[in-house]
């Protein structure tokens, strides 16, 4: 049976809560995993491996939070920014997310910012949808 | 020289499961003083006994070729006292494994009444912090710590022996 994106929501509000020890009313559509929510580096597998465990599903590496790879590369980087390769490196690998405004001024230090409960509701839903 | 928890393993099914056991004396000498007439064991060393169970596990489904750092205590609840002359069972349990990365469950018991509930997540640092380098030789896994599985596992000793430590 197909999850509605209510459904999907309140399950990964759930896991973030565990996974993160925040209080269920700070995970709103819109919270940023990082800067809200206090999420570090060893989080985003942690999240990784719950949400492969409640949805049944298998998410390789780098899919779900793709900024990593992209930052260690020179190609893609320069001067604190992305360059245009390296901008648009993230939209084949983030297609859900809106990068108009960002574009203006790429600093890699807001990316941080694009990784919302959203997003990850989004590629659940995504991903749930293209398996069936 | 690498401190050992744990005194031995009783179960070992790789990539799954395993179980370890601690035997707890009054020897040590940290119960003197937690807590003065009243020594119990400390909560955080049960969960370094975790740690030493549940890392080896994930070391070994892997060969002992990642370095495996305990990462990130995700649950810790104890619900009863471990006291001196106890010996305690490690249970732990891969719950998820990826190159980089592995999650454990699992629960220290003491004559079959539960003391905690335990789960950690594990990084293999190599695949990970991207840029940093860490020395060649496996510092997680030696010889002492591989001892641990001899009887237990087969390929526990045999296998990925270092080869910058001797001599």
């Amino acid at each position: 049976m197909a999850m509605s994106r209510d459904e999907i929501f309140k399950e990964v509000r759930d896991l973030l809560v565990d996974a993160l020890g925040v209080d269920d009313d700070e995970v709103t559509a819109e919270a940023t995993l990082m800067g809200d929510l206090g999420a570090e580096s060893i989080d985003f597998l942690d999240i990784v491996f719950r949400l492969e465990k409640a949805f049944g599903i298998k998410i390789p590496r780098e899919e779900l939070f793709p900024a990593e790879n992209l930052l260690n590369n020179p190609e893609f980087v320069n001067n604190g920014k992305l360059t245009e390769k390296g901008l648009t490196e993230l939209k084949n690998k983030m297609p859900y997310t809106d990068f108009t405004a960002f574009e203006k001024d790429p600093d890699i230090n807001k990316l941080g910012d694009f990784f919302t409960v959203n997003t990850i509701v989004n590629y659940v839903e995504n991903k749930l949808g293209s398996d069936e | 020289m690498r401190w050992i928890w744990i005194d031995k393993f009783v179960e070992f099914h790789s990539g799954e499961r395993a179980v370890a056991v601690k035997n707890v004396t009054l020897a040590e000498e940290h119960l003197h003083d937690h807590f003065p007439g009243f020594p119990v064991m400390p909560e955080t060393l049960c969960i370094e006994a975790m740690a030493q169970t549940s890392g080896i596990l994930v070391g070994e489904a892997r060969n002992f070729d990642e370095k495996v750092i305990l990462a990130k205590v995700k649950k810790a609840v104890f619900v009863d006292y471990v006291k001196p002359g106890d010996t305690i069972k490690i249970e732990a349990k891969i719950e998820s494994i990826a190159p980089e990365a592995a999650s454990t469950s699992g629960k220290i018991t003491c004559d079959g009444k539960l003391i905690a509930e335990i789960d950690l997540m594990f990084s293999h640092i190599d695949q990970n912090l991207a840029g940093k380098e860490f020395p060649e030789e496996n510092f997680v896994f030696t010889d002492t710590f591989k001892s641990l599985l001899r009887g237990v596992v087969l390929n526990g000793t045999s296998s990925g022996a270092p080869e910058s430590e001797q001599g």
